[in-house]
């Protein structure tokens, strides 16, 4: 047995009242979930001695021990139906992808096993896969992806993608303690910008899964978004109050799967215009199920149409001016939300 | 140093004329020098993104492409490497100012801007771009390596993959299609004991990696990989094989990974004596110019003006890379199918004039 050592101090911040990134939120998340919940266990490439790429999971060998923080070797597929015979077993097990990308290697367990276990009688998969995602820091093609949809249409499953340290760390323990299996998406682009340090609640709270959250409030336009373009969709409302004069809501998400919405359609009556942004690829993103749902629910309050911004339908490309062309910027916001408020 | 007196040459093993012992020389300086440049022009914040070096490694992988027919007109053996195989692509025959140009993000660059890394194509002088998904070339190797045999060329495959990336789904699904098919396809399993931090005993319970291969019922060779000579003779062995029609075959490459697993790892899980004791015993350019002077069959002031000349012409080659441009933005959109680029996002070429209503 391996001694337990003492908790370290990077995972204490929260304890002393100091502000954390939305990186520290998740990691105290996770620490706490594991010291209150045994079955609660971390699988994944690098994340012991070396404490992940990103070092989300630095400390946790020594106190937790090999047992519950495993270095596995790289095969997606074989950890993640691992981590799902373990479920079956009353175990809790995160799984942690070294980058999102590389989730689709364990598409077919995810979406073919994992997802269906509940319906198929084997009953239900409480685990986590979880992982960084997202561009802007020049990783080309394969550690800038944002795979969310590829899983957003598999029954089964509940997607997370927290934009803020706060609800990083309260959904991460919601995502523990369900007992569905969720993918929790963790866009590294915030991981560790200095501009999301918060002090958190030194008590033990979740945010809810299936939630959003209004972010700011606004009566002219809503704009519903998630993850790191929260910040950016913020930004843009910022300067149409300054220039404009228009008040805009942006609504964070924070759980697509299941999809809130119920508060996309209070904020769409109160403020008649919708504006869906998101950094994922346009074709075949949320954007499109959100306007239908819109449409459905709520064609009567808009006064104008809906519409999107979204990055283009390329693979994340690697050069600067490429990139930046490639995903949504304020300025693209700016624009598309004027355009929506002249109607 | 005095070899020029030197009465006696002992006989190049392998077949290998003494003009291609001074090309293998010039091609393994050249990739260390080549990484040095790069890592000095990370530094210097030129180089876009991550950088990967080989250092310790450079050998193994330019003597196994050397065993490979090299042509430039599409008719020449291919390989696809993996991020620690700046060689092997020098090798076939990419030029240092290409992969500058590539590190730096340029918009001539073999992949315009849009990949990174060593990730590059060029079918006609051999070589297929990997992806960052570990394994995923095995697969397609093997097809590259089918179609040969389809065509009935006597042509050869190489691929090459880490001991860590052997776990993965798609190595062991290539690897066995490739056997069950008799594939012209080389395996390079490079051993450098590392996985990022996964040390190779949490990657495999097995022995060691070539004893997979008579699993799959292919041939296997397990070989010093910071002996440069040694690798020519297996990775020859291999490519005689494959291209008789004897089938794939699986070479586990014994070497060392001598720098953290990318440039921002500072490689505190190992242990710096060991890093050191490979730095001063094996390193493989070291023991190949011991062999090239002890056995006569090269002289100091030779390797010294090949050295020169690399200097000069890495020189030239950070010169021209620095001086090409980044891609225009629209070029975000281009490549993405054969007929044309994508639409750009509305937002990007509408006018902001918002009468349309
Ligand atoms: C499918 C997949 N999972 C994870 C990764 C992240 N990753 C990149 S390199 C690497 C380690 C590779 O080790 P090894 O195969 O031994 O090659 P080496 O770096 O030692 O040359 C990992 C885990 C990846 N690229 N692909």
């Amino acid at each position: 047995m391996a001694t337990v050592i003492e908790k370290p101090e990077h995972v204490r911040l929260t304890e002393q009242g100091k502000p954390v990134t939305l990186l520290e939120a998740i990691r105290e998340g996770m620490w706490e979930e594991m010291e209150r919940d045994e079955r609660v266990f971390v699988m994944g490439e690098d994340i012991g001695a070396y404490g992940g790429a990103f070092k989300m999971t630095d400390g946790f060998l020594d106190h937790f021990g090999g047992m519950r923080v495993i270095d596995t070797p790289i095969s997606e597929t074989g950890f993640t139906g691992a981590a799902a015979g373990a479920a079956h077993m009353g175990m809790r097990p995160i799984v942690e992808m070294q980058f999102m990308d590389f989730v689709s290697t364990a598409y077919d367990i995810i979406t073919n096993y994992i997802a269906t276990s509940r319906y198929r009688g084997s009953g239900g998969v409480p685990m986590v896969i979880r992982g960084p995602t997202g561009g802007g820091v020049r990783g080309g093609p394969f550690h800038s992806q944002n795979p969310e949809m590829a899983f957003f249409h598999t029954p089964g499953l509940k997607i997370v993608y927290p934009s803020t340290a706060h609800d990083a760390k309260g959904l991460i323990k919601a995502a523990i303690r369900d007992d569905d299996p969720v993918l929790f998406f963790e866009h590294k682009w915030l991981y560790r910008r200095p501009q999301l340090r918060e002090v958190l609640p030194q008590d033990d709270y979740i945010v809810p899964l299936g939630k959003a959250r209004t972010h700011r409030e606004g009566t002219d336009l809503t704009i519903v978004t998630y993850a790191a373009m929260v910040h950016k969709s913020a930004e843009a409302a910022e300067i149409l109050q300054k220039e404009d004069g228009l008040s805009v809501e942006v609504i964070d998400l924070r759980t697509l799967l299941p999809l809130d919405e119920e508060a996309i359609i209070q904020s769409v009556k109160k403020t008649n215009r919708l504006l869906i942004v998101h950094e994922d690829t346009r074709t075949g993103g949320i954007a499109g199920e959100i306007a239908m749902r819109v449409n459905e629910k709520a064609w009567e309050w808009l006064d104008a149409p809906v519409l999107r911004v979204a990055a283009a339908d390329a693979p994340v490309p690697y050069s600067p001016p490429l990139e930046d062309y490639f995903l949504p910027q304020v300025e693209d916001v700016v624009k598309a939300a004027r355009h929506l408020a002249a109607y | 140093m005095a070899n020029k007196t030197r009465a006696r040459t002992t006989t190049i093993p392998h077949g290998l004329t003494r003009d291609q012992l001074l090309e293998m020389y010039r091609l393994v300086r050249l990739t260390r020098s080549l990484e040095e440049r790069l890592e000095l022009l990370f530094k210097q914040s030129k180089v876009i993104g991550g950088l990967f070096r080989s250092l310790g490694q450079e050998g193994e992988s330019v003597a196994s492409a050397y065993a490979l027919r090299r042509r430039t007109d599409g008719t020449g053996d291919m390989l696809s490497p993996l991020i620690r195989n700046l060689g092997s692509m020098l090798t076939i025959g990419a030029k240092p100012v290409e992969v500058v140009k590539q590190y730096m993000a340029k918009g001539d660059s073999l992949a315009r801007g849009k990949e990174l890394n060593i990730h590059i194509t060029d079918y006609d002088r051999g070589f297929v771009g990997q992806i960052s998904p570990l394994g995923d070339l095995i697969p397609v190797m093997a097809g590259v390596a089918l179609t040969f045999k389809q065509r009935g060329e006597d042509r050869v495959a190489m691929v090459y993959i880490g001991d860590g990336a052997t776990s993965t789904g798609a190595f062991h699904e290539g690897v066995n299609f490739a056997a069950v098919q008799k594939l012209p396809l080389v395996v390079i399993v490079e051993n450098n004991r590392w996985a990022y931090s996964t040390p190779s005993k949490f990657m495999t319970a097995a022995r060691s990696f070539v004893d997979k291969a008579p699993g799959y019922g292919m041939a296997g060779e397990q070989v010093d990989g910071n002996d440069m000579l040694a690798v020519y003779g297996a990775s020859k062995r291999a490519v005689e094989r494959a291209r008789s029609g004897g089938g794939a075959t699986l070479i586990e490459v014994m070497t060392y990974r001598r720098k953290g697993h990318a440039q921002h790892d500072a490689q505190t899980y190992v242990d710096p004596a060991e890093i050191e004791h490979w730095a001063s015993t094996n390193d493989p350019i070291d023991r190949y110019v011991k062999a090239l002077l002890d056995n006569g069959w090269a002289t100091a002031q030779e390797l010294t003006g090949i050295g020169e000349q690399i200097d000069r012409e890495l020189d030239e080659a950070v010169a021209e890379a620095e001086k090409s441009p980044l891609p225009p933005p629209e070029e975000a959109l281009t490549d993405v199918y054969a007929d044309g680029p994508v639409n750009a996002p509305w937002t990007r070429h509408e006018p902001a004039d918002p009468t349309r209503a």
